[in-house]
């Protein structure tokens, strides 16, 4: 069902206030985020002003936009004016930016109601959520268990449906991921359909905004509100957003589907089953199915672990104490940098610090930058090898279903290895999304993960609406009251 | 070359590091407004503070003025990088700058300064300046300081760093490297060429070698020259003091040193071992640069005329005239921008000679003013002069006048001044009145003795109050004798 565009037509149609709907969501966020921490941050006030807004407008006869009354769930790497963006780190804590990113901005002209900040991993590095200062997020389905990372908060909300919609970041995953250990559907768009500035970065040739939705079809019109030209980023594509709502119905009657093997090696078995019957799926449907080796695929990991914390290195450099933030007080400026820097940083934040000033060091940099970059163009030849045959591929989102809290606490290359299969998509840039295919064994969601060509959203956006349509049902989590409580 | 002379056997090598801001409406990345002197961190904006989230976006008319440099200074103007400088540092609020590292926008130019060598140019490339931290208590040093106030207005404004090859023998040529360069920067409109107000900045690099010998020695880069004549001293002193340490059996060390003006010495302010790693790599929050042959040509065919050809042409324009100690007014009128003045009187008849002088001189002692004065009014008043209607001291002080902004035409000027050409009459009367005043020194005047004539055309020019034209008072005496 279609959470997010039912109530944009039923606001927009006046059968429904916007206010209604923002106070029962704030009701299953009072209700439910105590077990989950899903929010850092719930801003009911500026909500409230928004939802009235909206709800003016329709009474005036104005349109108040596809999105009209949906609330909606923002990681909180997204700068907010008014409104605290941490990056779920001590260094932020409190922040306050004077500005909105682009992204919010165009949700809030699309008539969404932003109703919070979420967890995150500090800084959108780790695969758990469980790197955040704050405190981990727990799995809607099992609160034993991570919600993946770093997007886990948002994935985690829309999947206890404290918010139909939400937005996360993906430099190696971080949307697709928790999104297959949540039971929802997550989009990483092509790199530069959705603007980033307001986004705080973490690598910035890697990053990429997508949205979190309980459908495919609430992700495609949440995409088309996000997507599209911004003369504010640089590396944003000089294009108008998609049309995509508009063609997930289309089928996949003669799309060619290439079953990746390089994207399933190394999963649990009933990971593979369940992307191998997803296959199935598709070419009941009509699609031309055929297994294809993406060899490059098997070395994203190792490029991704010197491209992505090179750059992170130079992005958190500005969090020095200076201008904003956590200030240490020490004798001299050099000083209070570091002691800033190391009370405000958390232990994953500073290996990836060091692991990529290492890698930019002289004498270095050839030898571990440099060939990562070449890697990273050995990924994108393969891919485009690969897109010489087919539409689209598909693999699995994640190795397993959800891990135990802590299990991987200790190991980071166990916690990195979350995303081999996610990360090849951020090195080329090309769009990649994670939709449900019913449980496991354990009783937690398994997702399977659709490739494109860079801006083959069209065609992500067809496959994965068949693989929704043939996935085994896949229940609402029990934790969530399924009677809303009125009069809060 | 005489100032290379006294470093007996040894002779400096000298390469310029030149950065310029330019002279654009708004920053390199952002749409704050680059000017200076604003109330401190009033022009300022998420982007150029480096708050969380933001991006730079490059201003095309920094690039359009780099591309003008580049084609100013005879280099290749090409497809290029940013790349991130990274180094931790409280006015620089990213903590690492955008500049250009292995693909610079401009490569391989030349300069020719005046008089010198021809001076070969290896890179002009874009790069955003700091804030500007200023030290409260202590020396003003940031170690020590009781605290530091940043001013964040400067951050983002757009520079390009010249950086010329070591060719560069001894500090006139220096002087005239830099003097050339900031003519052509303000010439292009690239840069007011402000060295005081730090708009135009120099680092030099200089080491010794032996006379002959075919290497360079090891160079110490030199800071903080805030103007033409502090970049003379430092590099002398410094080739000196490398030559004296080596002599002496030292050893030079390359480091960064501070040039203090008061002592006249160069002293070390970090050595190679503390040298940074910026760990450049290309930002990949912007993309590659190419402005393209199109732009390029563009660029060449509306660029304004160089100081160079423009010190041609006014030499043209003084034709038979011209010798070598017009050359030196001339490069003066050239620099100061003041070369349309002179051509305007020149074509409309005044003596080129006496254009130049103006112009060099009187002028040039107020040249903000003298470049936005009508050309027709400097060309009417140097009339008045050429035809003997003013004197020469009477021209001058109608000149200053008129650039001190005195309305109306330079006749009306004058007459407010009292000034103009005397009445004959009364001309007789008072070189008559001077002859009966002070008759032993007419006599010896008339007796042959020519130099008591300065006393009396003196005497007549007190008694007229400074209106006698000089040459019509010494032709009035001469015809009494």
């Amino acid at each position: 069902m279609n959470q997010a565009l039912e109530i944009a037509k039923a606001v927009r149609a006046g059968e429904r206030l916007a206010s209604e709907v923002l106070e029962e969501h704030l009701d299953r966020i009072a209700a439910a985020d105590g077990a989950l921490h899903c929010f850092l941050e719930v801003s009911q006030d500026q909500a409230r002003a928004q939802a009235a807004r909206i709800d003016a407008a329709v009474v005036a006869g104005e349109d108040p936009g596809p999105l009209a009354g949906v609330p909606v769930a923002l990681k909180d790497n997204f700068c907010t004016k008014g409104v605290p963006t941490t990056c779920a780190s001590r260094i932020l804590r409190g922040w306050v930016p004077p500005y909105d990113a682009t992204v919010v901005g165009r949700l809030r002209a699309a008539g969404a109601v932003m109703v919070g900040k979420t967890n995150m991993d500090e800084f959108a590095m780790g695969s758990s959520t469980e790197h955040s200062a704050e405190g981990p997020t727990r799995n809607p389905y099992d609160t034993d268990r991570v919600p993946g990372g770093s997007s886990g908060g948002s994935a985690a909300a829309v999947a206890a449906r404290l918010a139909p919609l939400a937005l996360g970041s993906d430099t190696g995953g971080s949307i697709r991921q928790p999104a297959a250990l949540c039971g929802v559907v997550g989009v990483k768009p092509t790199y530069g359909l959705v603007s980033r500035y307001g986004l705080v970065a973490f690598a910035s040739s890697l990053d990429q905004i997508g949205p979190f939705a309980t459908s495919v079809r609430d992700a495609a019109a949440t995409l088309e509100v996000i997507a599209g030209a911004d003369p504010a980023d640089s590396t944003c594509l000089e294009r108008q957003a998609p049309s995509l709502v508009a063609v997930v119905d289309q089928g996949v009657q003669g799309m060619r589907v290439g079953l990746a093997k390089e994207l399933i090696d190394g999963a649990s078995p009933e990971v593979r089953k369940a992307v191998e019957a997803a296959a199935d799926a598709l070419a009941s449907a009509g699609a031309v199915v055929e297994e294809v080796s993406v060899e490059a695929c098997r070395w994203g990991l190792s490029a991704y672990y010197l491209i992505a914390p090179a750059e992170a290195s130079s992005n958190l450099a500005r969090y020095d104490g200076v201008r904003y933030g956590l200030r240490m007080p020490a004798a001299d400026v050099e000083a209070m940098n570091t002691a800033t820097r190391s009370a405000g940083f958390g232990d994953e934040v500073k290996r990836r610090i060091m692991l990529g000033t290492f890698a930019l060091s002289a004498g270095y940099y050839d030898a571990y930058y440099g060939q990562a970059q070449r890697v990273r163009t050995l990924v994108l030849e393969a891919f485009a090898a690969a897109y010489g045959s087919f539409d689209v591929l598909l693999g699995a989102t994640a190795p397993a279903t959800a891990f135990q809290l802590g299990a991987k606490m200790a190991d980071p290359m166990q916690m990195y290895l979350s995303d081999v299969f996610t990360i090849p998509s951020n090195l080329a840039g090309h769009p990649a999304m994670s939709v449900p295919w019913g449980v496991g064994a354990d009783g937690l969601p398994i997702g399977v993960q659709v490739l494109a060509p860079a801006l083959g959203e069209e065609a992500m956006f067809r496959v994965a609406a068949a693989i929704e349509e043939a996935s085994p049902p896949l229940a609402a989590p029990e934790l969530v009251p399924s009677e809303v409580p009125h009069g809060r | 070359m005489a100032d290379s002379g006294m470093l007996s056997g040894w002779e400096m090598v000298v390469g310029l590091e030149v950065h310029t801001e330019l002279l654009t409406a708004t920053k390199l990345f952002c749409g704050c407004a680059n000017e200076f002197g604003a109330e401190p961190n009033t022009n300022v904006c998420p982007v150029c503070l480096g708050l969380p989230g933001s991006l730079p976006v490059l201003n095309q008319a920094a690039v359009d003025l780099a591309v003008r440099i580049g084609v100013a200074l005879h280099a290749s103007v090409g497809p290029s990088l940013f790349h991130r400088k990274n180094y931790f540092y409280p006015d620089m609020p990213k903590d690492y700058q955008i500049s250009q590292y292995d693909e610079p926008i401009c490569s391989n130019g030349w300069l020719e300064p005046p008089g010198h060598p021809r001076v070969g140019i290896v890179r002009a490339h874009l790069e955003e300046d700091t804030g500007k931290t200023s030290h409260m208590g202590g020396d003003g040093r940031i170690h020590g300081a009781e605290r530091s106030l940043v001013d964040y207005n400067r951050a983002g404004v757009p520079l390009v760093e010249i950086v010329s090859a070591p060719d560069i023998w001894s500090s006139g040529q220096a002087r005239a490297y830099v003097s050339e360069l900031r003519a052509i920067l303000i010439a292009i409109g690239a840069s007011d060429g402000r060295m005081e107000e730090g708009s135009l900045r120099v680092d030099a690099n200089v080491s010794v070698m032996r006379k002959g010998a075919t290497s360079l020695g090891t160079r110490c880069e030199i800071k903080n020259l805030n103007s033409l004549r502090s970049l003379g001293r430092a590099i002398d002193y410094e080739a000196r003091r490398q030559v004296d340490l080596l002599n002496s059996g030292g050893v030079v060390e390359q480091e960064t040193r501070h040039w203090n003006e008061s002592t006249g010495r160069t002293a070390s302010m970090r050595s190679k071992e503390e040298a940074f790693d910026y760990r450049y790599f290309p930002d990949p929050d912007l993309v590659p640069l190419d402005p393209g042959e199109d732009w390029v040509d563009r660029v060449r065919l509306n660029m304004a005329p160089l100081p160079a050809d423009r010190r041609a042409a006014l030499e043209a324009a003084v034709g038979e005239d011209a010798s070598s100690a017009i050359a030196g007014q001339i490069a003066t009128v050239v620099e100061l921008g003041l070369d349309g003045l002179v051509t305007a009187a020149i074509s409309e008849g005044v003596k080129a000679r006496l254009a130049v002088a103006r112009a060099a001189n009187e002028a040039a002692a107020a040249a903000d003013a003298a470049r936005s004065l009508d050309a027709g009014r400097f060309v009417q008043l140097l009339k008045m002069e050429d035809s003997a209607q003013l004197s020469a001291s009477q021209t001058k002080a109608v000149l200053a006048e008129l650039l001190a902004g005195a309305e109306g035409s330079p006749e009306e000027v004058a007459a407010r001044l009292g000034l103009g050409s005397m009445d004959s009459a009364v001309l007789d009367a008072a070189l008559d009145a001077v002859i009966q005043a002070h008759p032993e020194e007419w006599e010896r005047f008339r007796g042959g003795d020519n130099k008591v004539i300065g006393f009396l055309v003196g005497q007549v020019m007190r008694s007229t109050q400074g209106k006698a034209d000089g040459k019509a008072v010494r032709a009035g005496l001469a015809s009494r004798i």
